[in-house]
């Protein structure tokens, strides 16, 4: 079975780049430079000593004793919550903000949801000196309002998106539709293994530093490159590519790709893409996506503001037909309760997309001396209110 | 028989095409706006087919659209609503949408449809040439529905010559980098754009769409081309004045 993406584009059935013609260009042009930029030496050098100088990189990979003695085997967290911005989001817009100069580009757009993609992307234009617009649905706006404080803080333009649901997909075709209006200055960020070709593999690539590191770490801990398991919470999936990226070979490894469940899957209020969704068209990617019958991409629910997506990102539906990963849905309520769990056993606060992977232990059977890597994508700053609202802190 | 586009676009002059959205204002004003827009004289019609997320739309079409499917229009029942089309409608019907709602009706099902009601063609914004080619064209061929491609600023030389060379009916010349909307005129960028495809000597007609809104860009868009589509405008004009003020509408742009 192979999960690298073929010539045009798709992973199996999945991916593609189904865009308006006056998008192709654009991809093409990216898609005829990105594998040899990213190849080259000196962007190579650029984009290590960024992660190492800037970002704070390798991040360690935490022997998490407490919640190993509770669950019964060995968990290792990666703690991509360290990472400067606070979540995993950052390895890719390093790439991609050197990949835009390389490229010429004048002018970045992005679109976020939780925030975190925007501020990551804001980050690295401060950094690059380049100006930078972000997409935000207007109910995001609201929910993630510190997130929107920073972007603005760090120069950027955060323009609300008020068509459709206001949130992430929104958001998304907002960023396309102002891409479409600037075809040659701008580069467009997507946050994640969404979006048409090559965006799903290129995110994927930047994002493939979380699992090449843990493999050296786990090799000093462990004695072995590979866990039994691996387990991370999947929107879009970017997190999720970074850290199954380096182990898609590697048979022996089982993944574990948790997504929200929102009010529970047949409640209608759900993000559990894997069952709700059938294969459509959405922001350019053929994958899985939630969906009327006649074809109206519906809007999803989640807690969490970086899970409520109706779509996976191409990789993840193909990794789920080729049964090499097992999904499962969590609820806001286990997510709430572990991400609760985690902050009092470990004294680290995860971000409720985070929480929802750890929510997942609770459904599942280890061997005590299975090794278990969950990717902890990011910190829980940003979700203070939910978290006082929800627990009445 | 011969395409009615194909017929269309032999004859003298130049083509006005309207595009609407299906379901808007009111879900069964779809045929209403059919004969009045054949009656005032227009050439063809593109009948938009709503879609939740329409990424190359302006807010304009956007609202349309998400206003189209909450007053319960879909695919099933615009193909009811154009059953008989044919007995009073003679000049070409296309129909435009995203890909996603016809992908899950099903290609093979949806051209079926289309044939048996009258349609000649599609628009499919983001169904990409290649992919047609090779999922798809033998159906399309099958049920004998065009399916024209767009063009834009941006597209290269290469690209658009392959486009003319498999393209059936006309090619949709999208005005600018833009998504729809209307606009009151063109930029000079727009007229060296429109003046360097003119000289590219296609096979296949090509006509003007994006930002074209009134007389004026309709005049300038269809001296580079042998006819150009108004959408924002002509719905902007059905929020202000209704059905009733097609044909007024229409005049304006070409008496």
């Amino acid at each position: 079975m192979k999960y690298t993406v073929d010539k045009k584009g798709f992973y199996g059935n999945y991916g593609g780049a189904f865009v308006p013609e006056m998008l192709f260009p654009n991809l093409d042009e990216l898609e005829k430079n990105y594998n040899k930029i990213i190849g080259d030496k000196d962007f190579q050098n650029d984009y290590n000593n960024l992660l190492k100088d800037y970002v704070g990189r390798p991040t360690p990979l935490y022997f998490a004793e407490r919640i190993s003695e509770k669950y019964k085997c060995k968990i290792y967290l990666k703690r991509e919550d360290l990472c400067h911005t606070g979540a995993h989001k950052i390895n890719n817009t390093i790439g991609q903000i050197l990949l835009a100069k390389r490229l010429g580009k004048k002018r970045i757009i992005a679109e976020t949801g939780a925030g975190q993609h925007g501020v990551a992307t804001a980050t690295v234009c401060a950094l690059a000196g380049i100006e930078c617009v972000i997409y935000m649905g207007a109910v995001d706006i609201k929910r993630q309002a510190p997130n929107v404080a920073r972007m603005k803080m760090l120069g950027a333009s955060v323009v609300s998106a008020e068509s459709g649901s206001k949130t992430l997909k929104d958001a998304t075709n907002e960023a396309i539709r102002d891409w479409i209006n600037n075809p040659v200055t701008t580069h467009y960020i997507i946050g994640s293994v969404v979006g048409p070709h090559p965006y799903p593999d290129m995110v994927a690539k930047f994002q493939s530093v979380i699992s090449t590191e843990i493999r050296s770490q786990l090799l000093e801990k462990e004695g072995t490159e590979s866990p039994n398991y691996l387990i991370a919470n999947i929107g879009g999936g970017s997190n999720a590519a970074g850290l199954y990226y380096n182990y898609l070979e590697d048979h022996n490894v089982k993944i574990i790709s948790v997504e929200a469940a929102g009010k529970g899957v047949e409640s209608g209020k759900s993000a559990a893409t894997s069952v709700l969704g059938k294969i459509g068209i959405i922001h350019g990617s053929k994958t899985l996506l939630m969906q009327t019958n006649d074809g109206q991409i519906t809007e999803p629910y989640s807690i969490s503001a970086g899970l409520d997506y109706p779509g996976v990102g191409p990789l993840h539906a193909h990794l789920l037909e080729t049964k090499r990963a097992e999904f499962m849905s969590i609820t806001d309520d286990d997510a709430m309760l572990a991400g609760l769990e985690i902050s009092k056993l470990e004294g680290i606060i995860p971000a409720i997309e985070t929480a929802h992977a750890f929510a997942a232990f609770n459904y599942l059977d280890f061997k005590s001396d299975d090794i278990i890597v969950v990717n902890f994508s990011g910190r829980g700053d940003k979700d203070l209110n939910t978290y006082i609202d929800y627990f009445n802190l | 028989m011969m395409n009615r586009i194909d017929k269309k676009l032999k004859e003298e002059g130049k083509l006005l095409s309207i595009y609407f959205t299906a379901g808007y204002p009111s879900k069964d004003d779809t045929v209403d706006i059919i004969f009045k827009l054949q009656e005032s004289g227009v050439d063809m019609i593109e009948i938009g087919l709503p879609f939740s997320d329409p990424l190359a739309d302006g807010p304009t079409i956007q609202d349309s659209s998400s206003e189209a499917i909450k007053n319960g229009m879909n695919t099933n029942v615009l193909f009811n609503q154009l059953k008989g089309i044919r007995n009073k409608v003679s000049i070409p019907l296309i129909i435009m949408g995203y890909f996603n709602p016809i992908l899950q009706y099903g290609v093979e099902d949806f051209c079926k449809k289309c044939n048996e009601i009258g349609i000649d063609g599609l628009i499919i914004p983001d169904l990409p040439m290649d992919y047609y080619e090779e999922n798809y064209k033998s159906i399309f061929k099958k049920y004998e529905i065009y399916n024209m491609f767009l063009i834009a600023p941006q597209t290269s030389d290469e690209r658009i010559k392959k486009i003319d060379s498999i393209s059936d009916g006309f090619i949709y010349m999208v005005s600018s980098s833009s998504i729809t909307g209307s606009k009151d005129s063109f930029s000079s960028e727009q007229l060296e754009y429109f003046e360097r495809i003119e000289k590219m000597n296609l096979k296949t007609p090509r006509i003007t769409g994006f930002g074209v809104a009134n007389k004026k860009t309709f005049e300038a868009a269809v001296k580079f081309s042998k006819g150009a589509i108004i959408g924002s405008a002509f719905i902007k004009n059905l929020d202000s004045g209704g059905i009733e003020s097609i044909d007024k509408f229409i005049k304006s742009i070409r008496d």
